[in-house]
């Protein structure tokens, strides 16, 4: 595995997303659950994926990992991990790349933990599974691992059992699974949905700075917007199974472009000021058999025009290219009318 | 009742729970039998037309106040007491839950779900009345009178969400209990659901204890403020002047850890140590062992409850007296 670790490689992302879609054969036809998404994640870079339940946050994160549960299957485009594709592997290939470089983080730490065996056998196997080092190094480098992700008395605590710990202490040993085969990348689907105020803070900022000292490349998938704000060093915004935005934190969440974006940040209450009324965009994201033509967010659109209920919008590259800053709206290209 | 003021004076409001292993088990392994203070000596008002928010991390006793207060669960100590309502007799609280699909029958029609208290408690005669009052109570909570023949599960958690409060509605409360009624929803459906209640509020005057553990939501709803930690009330106080001027190391803690979009700040503090278990609290200030100023008394007792000027209160050792 030299790609991951020679030095010229590293300006090669950790995620190259391109041209992604999803279907989903059903009695009544073929389901599009995810269309086109491109979206790139660089070595020490964090990603967020942001959108309403259901607009393929999740879907995405689980076609890198090569877990679309059956009849789900990837169409058309492609997915490259730290340069090397993946979309085209067999399961068992797959099952070789993820933890090596390709690590996960689910809302329920218990998905990940199995409540058979201590934290130390888990992480131990996984750490020989990926390297070569003996039983020994591995345990002490499992004890490491655990001392990084901030779990006190970590040398007796390694022979605990899941149930043992809390929810935030079970997240971070979760963490710590996740970089035992110092992947590139870490999907981490809504890691602290599940956890107190008080310890969500802590468990993104620890990600924030492992990732960081690591070089891991982080999908942040969460409903959270503040937490992206505080996390994230770009973030990509989805709608009806598309990024329909994606840019730097600061831009998005300020100066945000896309009409169900800026609907988007309006709605959430802020802890600044009191407002009499949030900002409301009025409906619902269509479901996946019913998505509108054109524009899939147009009926709920105050600024849409005829065009856009016959023109489906493309991302409008800003910067080094779509996948990286773009928005997809007809007022920023050709307009409405 | 101390003062018409209020539509709800709880006073010393504790609830424990039995918690023990079965008997035979319990012989065998010679353990005593366990408690669970849920809810302790917690006081408080909410005023006529007002909005009060419990707030506090998972397991704090939140939900247990509103099922006290619901007269879900009876109270081991203490006293709940609602004033009259706009017709003389005693208010009585209705509620809405987190999970609007558990709380809807999904074999019931809409129209059923939401006619069946308006017939239980007999407040409209005859069926062209009932069926009025359904598509009335449709359209208060934004939905339309041709709802009424779908099933819950034709809906989206947001639409069930108004389905809930249209229930509510129905058996004309004057006094709304909401626990978490957004946290399982989109931050866009969210929005709705709040100006909704806030719209309702207005228009009815109605008077809500407001659940939640979102803080910046509770900044938008509630006039005051109470902060909950391992089953006390530890601080309350005016909204604003609770954001402002946080008195309670917990209450500081909370807001310097909540993520915020408007003004978000990257190198945030961590707030150290979890929750203890209720199962079996910190002597002292259960605070302590995460408390950032605990000193000596702390450790040994716990603080009283002491009522600042203004009306707000606060149990800490270390706070300025007033
Ligand atoms: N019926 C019960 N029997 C035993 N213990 C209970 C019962 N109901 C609640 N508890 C316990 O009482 C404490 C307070 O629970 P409560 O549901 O009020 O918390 P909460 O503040 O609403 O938390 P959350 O934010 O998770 O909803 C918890 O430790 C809980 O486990
Ligand atoms: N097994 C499946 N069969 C058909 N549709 C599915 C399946 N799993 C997910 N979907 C649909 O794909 C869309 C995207 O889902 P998901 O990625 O889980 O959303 P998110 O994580 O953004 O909430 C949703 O409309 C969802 O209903
Ligand atoms: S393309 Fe048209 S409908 Fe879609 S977001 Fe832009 S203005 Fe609105
Ligand atoms: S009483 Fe002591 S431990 Fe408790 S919050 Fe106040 S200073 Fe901290
Ligand atoms: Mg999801
Ligand atoms: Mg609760």
């Amino acid at each position: 595995m030299t790609v991951a670790t020679h030095p010229s490689m590293s300006d090669v992302p950790a995620l190259d997303v391109r041209g992604l879609s999803v279907e989903f054969p059903t009695r009544k036809g073929v389901l599009t659950a995810l269309s086109e998404v491109s979206l790139t994640i660089q070595r020490g870079e964090i990603v967020g994926v942001v959108g309403e339940s259901g607009a393929g946050k999740s879907m995405t994160g689980m076609s890198v990992l090569g877990l679309l549960e059956p009849p789900g299957r990837i169409s058309a485009g492609e997915i490259r991990i730290g340069g090397k594709r993946t979309d085209n592997l067999g399961e068992s290939e797959m099952a070789h790349i993820r933890g090596r470089m390709v690590g996960a983080i689910f809302q329920d730490p218990l998905t990940s933990l199995n409540p058979l065996f201590s934290i130390g056998q888990q992480l131990i196997e996984t750490i020989r599974l990926h390297s070569d080092r003996n039983r020994a190094e591995a345990k002490a480098h499992a004890i490491d691992l655990l001392k990084q992700v901030g779990i006190p008395g970590a040398d007796e605590r390694i022979d605990h059992y899941p149930h043992q710990f809390s929810g935030g202490m079970r997240q971070r040993v979760v963490i710590a699974l996740a970089l035992a085969g110092n992947p590139q990348l870490i999907i981490a689907d809504e890691p602290t949905t599940a956890l107190d105020v008080s310890i969500q803070a802590q468990i993104t900022a620890l990600l924030r700075e492992l990732c960081r000292e690591h070089g891991t490349g982080v999908m942040l998938v969460t409903h959270d917007m503040g937490v992206i704000a505080e996390t994230a060093d770009r973030v990509a915004v989805m709608y009806a199974g598309r990024v329909i935005e994606v840019g730097p934190v600061d831009e998005v969440l300020s100066r945000p472009k896309h009409p169900y974006t800026r609907g988007l940040m309006g709605s959430i209450p802020a802890l600044g000021a009191r407002v009499e009324r949030l900002a409301q965009i009025d409906g619902a994201m269509p479901r996946l058999n019913a998505i509108p033509s054109g524009c899939a967010f147009n009926p709920r659109c105050l600024d849409a025009g005829p065009r856009c209920r016959q023109v489906r919008p493309a991302m409008v590259a800003e910067g080094k290219g779509a996948a990286e800053g773009g928005v997809a709206c007809l007022v920023y290209d050709g307009g409405v009318q | 009742m101390r003062s018409a003021a209020n539509a709800l004076e709880v006073d010393q409001l504790s609830r424990v729970f039995d918690v023990s292993a079965p008997w035979l088990t319990r012989m065998i392994d010679r353990k005593p039998k366990r408690y669970l203070r849920a809810v302790q000596d917690v006081t408080f008002v909410v005023e006529r037309g007002k909005c009060l928010a419990l707030v506090g991390e998972s397991g704090c006793g939140k939900s247990t106040v509103a099922r006290l207060v619901t007269g879900l669960y009876r109270p081991s100590e203490g006293a709940i007491v609602f004033g009259p309502s706009s017709d003389g007799r005693p208010m009585e609280a209705q509620m809405i839950f987190q999970d609007p699909h558990a709380s809807l029958n999904p074999r019931w029609r809409v129209g059923d779900i939401i006619a069946e208290p308006i017939r239980e408690f007999g407040l409209r005669e005859g069926n062209d009345a009932i069926n009025g009052r359904v598509a009335e109570l449709l359209r208060t909570v934004g939905l339309s009178a041709d709802d009424t023949k779908r099933f819950p599960h034709e809906f989206s958690g947001g639409q069930r969400q108004r389905i809930s409060i249209a229930r509510a509605l129905a058996s004309e409360p004057e006094f709304l209990v909401c626990d978490e009624p957004t946290s399982a929803l989109d931050v866009s459906v969210q929005a709705q659901i709040l100006n909704l209640m806030r719209k309702l509020q207005d228009e009815l005057g109605l008077t809500y204890l407001f659940i939640s553990h979102n803080l910046a939501v509770v900044r938008h709803m509630a006039d005051r403020i109470a902060v909950m930690y391992l089953g006390r009330i530890v601080e309350s106080g005016e909204t604003e002047a609770l954001f402002a001027n946080p008195q309670h190391p917990y209450t500081q803690l909370l807001l310097q850890t909540i993520p915020d979009v408007t003004s978000p700040n990257r190198d945030r503090q961590m707030m150290g140590g979890e929750p203890p278990s209720p199962l079996d609290p910190p002597k002292g200030c259960a605070f302590h062992p995460r408390c950032p100023v605990a000193s000596e008394i702390c450790r040994s007792v716990a603080p009283d409850v002491r009522q600042r000027q203004g009306g707000g209160s606060i149990a800490c050792h270390m706070a300025p007296i007033d």
